[in-house]
């Protein structure tokens, strides 16, 4: 392998790992400076994953690996699952820095938040490069560590609070999963990911040891994705700044998860492994009732970041259950759900935090009339809302399609009985809030205006990036035809895993 | 084994520099004070690699004092495992050095820490270099006093009742020991270690032996129900002290367990004695995690969480004893705690190091005055959380390698209750470390009290401590190699393994 080959997946970690460093030996106040090493590191990740793409497309081998224990390898390896994640995290990094430096342009502590937040995006691309398990789980536990501070970045006593509880939940997960972990390695010794699964070959009087792990497994991994009964961290984690909260929805820690999910099933397992095991329905079920349950507890939340946690709850959970319909449909609408998640997701978060930067409104009962006042914002996250619901020719229309397509092509219709249900519930949930944003008229003042002058409603940091991923929600349903679409990639994906596509 | 007199004569001279610059330290004027600490802590260090590399190279060496051999003479033993011990020491003693060159404000500490703490430098490394029962005994008490005197440094009340007890617990440990020795020597007519292999313990009176051995060692190590001096000496202590117990003293008395148990021992007594020191170490773990949960002052937390890490330490004795299944995970064990020993030695420093400088900032560490700090000191408490990080045996760092080795031999040998201990101590271990941390993500209180100005290489010489311990995580395989060399174990699973 040519030693830029071996090399790219570590330096595709380093961009963000040495702004980090950066970051920290710069003082507080040279936020200049800072700006332009965060853009500079982003815009270097990006080149670097697309010259990644491009590369795995044509079935070049990209791999860094290192013995860092006896007989453990620590490998990075750059398969199509990895690009997946990892250009959707390299992109909307890339758009989340630029938020984020508007949107805490004056605040205190932007030096530890920007340095944690570089370190969060260098784990979320090891979760992503990490080509076996023991890797995957080194990244998955800095990605914990590096979110906390910026959990609790507020310093208030309720981030603190919120901050304990997503370590307890995050923990708890990590001990089952290095549980889970440990009692594979000494059933079967190391292995790489592998496409098609690893484990197969096994003795079948063990294929009860198996099933627990992969329990421990889906358990620890469960957590990030907030599977219920696992997810109560997740609202509470919106004290987090605006930011922080659209990162963790769309970005980083719930897609880890959910990534890693992926990751069990398909490169651990096997997917047909996985069903002859006889372990897909159990997760198929919990999937469902994820998506019901966060869509129902969604409704009734005023609080409009909250609102759009609970409906994270529920939509990550269309990857899981893509993944266990069994069937290359229904995986291709459960990973391209991963992409378009998490682009729709991002948008949102970005409207909100606009709409409480510039006019302080946190409740949805507050936003009468906010259309009229943030036309970009709003129409952003109109665009967004819609492909939630799955309203063609959005992003959310495809994933809905292929799954529900991939539900009665694996002859579980039960399964388009949840979809229904949960587009539903997806409406009646973000409907209200189109309503009232542009049919409404403003009937209060708003709870605390900042008046700007200039030329857009609020300032171009905070306008473009939501005005972007809408665009790109656009995109993704409109091109998803063109190889490169997150449809397309997927399907190539979908092509490798399947012993017979 | 090579015993040409030029290469082997090396292994006299990480004893001999920190020994000279004590007396040097002790006579010289303060004026050239400075200079007599940093020539004597890179020295000391550069022997210590040297016998490292030389190892490394050549295999185990061994030196005759003054040409006479066993068992009249004094011998100088190095294989893997007394050289890694080394290497820790010099690391750990460089950056005390380096610490403590900037703790002390009065002319009257410096003057009776420094000729003290290179004492206890040259007990240690002695200790890493002796394989004989009589000459352990002998570095030991040097390490015992010199260790109580640091204690007793600051005088107060609090320091002092610290130090009696330290005192008294070191010397019944000691005495314990001695009497082990004594009677070892009435039964066999040795006490060099290659002399006495595999024949302690045979016997009613090897066995008394044995119990005494042991029961001094676990003293000193602070092995639970024996623990109970360790958190208020540790505690108390100087930060660069406190630093150094609790990193490099404890592991001293380990080190004489491990090595004589492990070569010297008969298969019956280890046997007999290993599941009893598991059982003992499981008990550590927990009982000082659930104690370290319920601290309210930063360095009391540090030391109770010595008190579980410790426990670690002896969780390799039922795994690795003979008969616990077959060799290659015996030997995983026993590399797995050395390592634990190692990223503990890092990570505890560091802790230490960093409670000391914002003790020193604030004037109090309970945990309240840890508000705001994440503003005020972000490197003392970035140096708190990455040690935290090895110390909760999260990846990727030293204490996670060690860790999960010891999982994985301890269910590949068929005990796989240890498991849900270590896991449940790893949680435990987290609990107590963000209980403290997290209070430093409070924004700064309005009413804070102005800081004192802290020399910046106490908090800097703390991060690279801690990073050093999260390192160990990434490049484990040169140490692991390292300590294999010359490791009481017929076949190794290192060869292949590397």
């Amino acid at each position: 392998m040519p030693i830029f080959d071996s090399m790219l997946p570590l330096l595709v970690l380093m961009t963000s790992l040495v702004t980090a460093a950066v970051i920290f030996a710069l003082g507080e106040e040279r936020a200049k400076a800072r700006t332009f090493f965060n853009l500079l590191g982003a815009l270097a990740k990006l080149a670097l994953v697309g010259f990644m793409l491009w590369g795995v497309f044509h079935e070049r081998v990209f791999e860094t690996r290192w013995r860092f224990m006896p007989q453990l390898d620590f490998v990075l390896r750059a398969d199509s699952m990895t690009i997946l994640f990892s250009t959707l995290s390299a992109g909307l990094w890339l758009l989340t820095t630029i938020y984020a430096i508007g949107y805490l342009e004056g605040s205190p502590n932007r030096r530890r938040f920007f340095g944690y937040f570089s370190l969060c995006v260098t784990a979320t691309m090891g979760v992503s490069l990490a080509g076996n398990l023991i890797t995957f789980f080194v990244f998955y536990e800095l990605l914990t560590l590096t979110t906390y501070p910026l959990v609790v970045h507020r310093g208030t006593d309720k981030a603190i609070k919120a901050g304990s509880m997503y370590l307890r939940y995050t923990l708890g997960g990590s001990a089952a999963m290095l549980a889970g972990m440990l009692w594979l390695y000494v059933l079967v010794g190391p292995f790489d990911f592998a496409e098609t699964g690893a484990l197969s070959a096994l003795d079948p009087r063990l294929h009860w040891q198996l099933i627990a792990i992969f329990v421990l497994l889906i358990g620890g991994l469960g957590v990030k994705a907030a599977l219920i009964p696992l997810h109560r961290w997740l609202p509470e984690a919106m004290v987090a700044p605006a930011p922080v909260s659209a990162l963790l929805h769309a970005v980083a820690v719930v897609k880890a998860g959910a990534f890693g999910i992926v990751r069990v099933v398909y490169d651990v397992y096997g997917i047909e492994f996985s069903r002859d095991l006889g372990v897909l329905p159990g997760l198929a079920a919990i999937a469902a009732l994820t998506i019901l349950y966060g869509s129902i507890r969604a409704l009734t939340q005023d609080d409009f970041k909250r609102r759009l946690a609970f409906s994270t709850v529920s939509q990550v959970s269309y990857i899981t259950l893509g993944v266990s319909l069994f069937g290359p449909i229904a995986s291709i609408g459960g990973l391209v759900h991963l992409v378009h998640q998490g682009i729709m997701k991002i948008t949102m978060f970005f409207a909100a935090g606009n709409v409480a930067e510039a006019l302080g409104a946190h409740k949805v009962s507050e936003l009468d009339g906010v259309g009229r006042r943030m036309p970009g914002t709003m129409a952003a996250f109109s665009v967004a809302a819609l492909g939630m619901i799955g309203v063609p020719p959005l992003a959310g229309f495809i994933s809905k399609w292929y799954l529900g397509w991939g539900a009665a092509a694996a002859g579980q219709y039960w399964a388009l009985g949840v979809l229904a249900a949960s587009s539903l519930l997806n409406a009646a949930y973000f409907l209200p809030i189109l309503y009232r944003a542009w049919f409404k008229p403003q009937r209060k003042p708003w709870p605390h205006e900042h008046l700007r002058r200039g030329r857009f409603e609020i300032s171009p940091w905070l306008l473009l990036p939501p005005v972007a991923t809408a665009v790109l929600v656009v995109l993704a349903g409109l091109l998803a035809g063109h190889p490169f679409s997150p449809l397309g990639w997927v399907r190539i994906i979908a092509g490798r895993e399947y012993l017979a596509p | 084994m090579p015993d040409a007199g030029f290469s082997s004569a090396w292994l006299a001279a990480p004893i001999a520099v920190p020994l000279l610059a004590a007396i040097g330290v002790a006579l010289l004027s303060a004026r050239l004070r400075a200079g007599v600490c940093a020539l004597g802590a890179v020295g000391t260090a550069v022997a210590s690699f040297v016998v490292l590399a030389r190892v490394a190279a050549a295999g185990p060496l061994r030196h005759n004092l003054g040409g006479w051999g066993a068992p009249l003479g004094i011998d100088l033993f190095a294989d893997g495992l007394s050289v890694l011990m080394l290497a820790m020491t010099a690391v750990l003693g460089c950056a005390i050095s380096l610490y403590a060159s900037g703790y002390f404000e009065h002319a009257r500490e410096r003057q009776s820490f420094w000729p003290i703490w290179f004492l206890l430098w040259t007990g240690l490394n002695a200790l890493f270099l002796t394989a004989d029962l009589f000459n352990f005994y002998v570095t030991l008490e040097l390490i015992g006093i010199s260790a109580v005197a640091l204690v007793a440094m600051e005088g107060g009340p609090v320091a002092l009742s610290a130090a009696v007890r330290y005192l008294f617990m070191a010397m019944l440990g000691s005495l314990a020991y001695m009497g082990g020795v004594a009677l070892v020597y009435a039964q066999t007519g040795a006490l060099d270690l290659a002399l006495l292999e595999g024949r302690l313990g045979e016997g009613p009176l090897g066995q008394a032996a044995l119990a005494l051995l042991i029961v001094g060692l676990l003293a000193k190590t602070a092995l639970f129900p024996l623990h109970l001096w360790l958190p208020p000496a540790h505690s108390s202590a100087p930060a660069p002290v406190s630093a150094a117990l609790s990193a490099l003293v404890v592991k001293a008395s380990f080190y004489i367990l491990l090595r004589t148990s492990f070569g010297a021992f008969s298969d019956n007594a280890l046997a007999a004695v290993g599941p009893i020191l598991g059982i003992l170490g499981g008990l550590a773990v927990l009982w000082g995690s659930l104690q370290a949960l319920t601290q309210d002052r930063l360095k009391l937390m540090i030391a109770y969480s010595t008190v579980a890490q410790v426990g670690y330490l002896f969780l390799l004795f039922p795994v690795a004893m003979p008969g616990a299944g077959d060799a290659a995970w015996q030997s995983k064990a026993w590399i797995a705690g050395i390592f634990h020993a190692l990223s503990h030695a890092a990570a505890k420093g560091a802790m230490f190091m960093a409670a000391g400088a914002i003790l020193h900032a604030v004037g109090r560490d309970d945990k309240n005055s840890l508000r705001g700090l994440g503003e005020r000191m972000p490197v003392s408490v970035s140096a708190l959380a990455v040690a935290g990080i090895s110390i909760m045996a999260l990846p990727p760092s030293g204490g996670f390698i060690a860790k999960w080795m010891l999982l994985v031999a301890a269910v590949r040998t068929g005990q796989w209750w240890w498991a849900p201990l270590m896991i449940g101590g790893g949680l435990l271990a987290a609990g107590y470390v963000f209980r403290m941390v997290k209070f430093a993500f409070y924004a700064t209180p309005a009413h804070a009290p102005p800081l004192h100005a802290v020399p910046r290489r106490l908090e800097y010489t703390a991060l690279v401590l801690a990073l050093i311990a999260l390192g160990l995580g990434l490049a484990s395989v040169f140490p692991i190699a390292v300590a294999a060399i010359g490791a009481p174990f017929p076949e190794n699973w290192f060869t292949e393994a590397l």
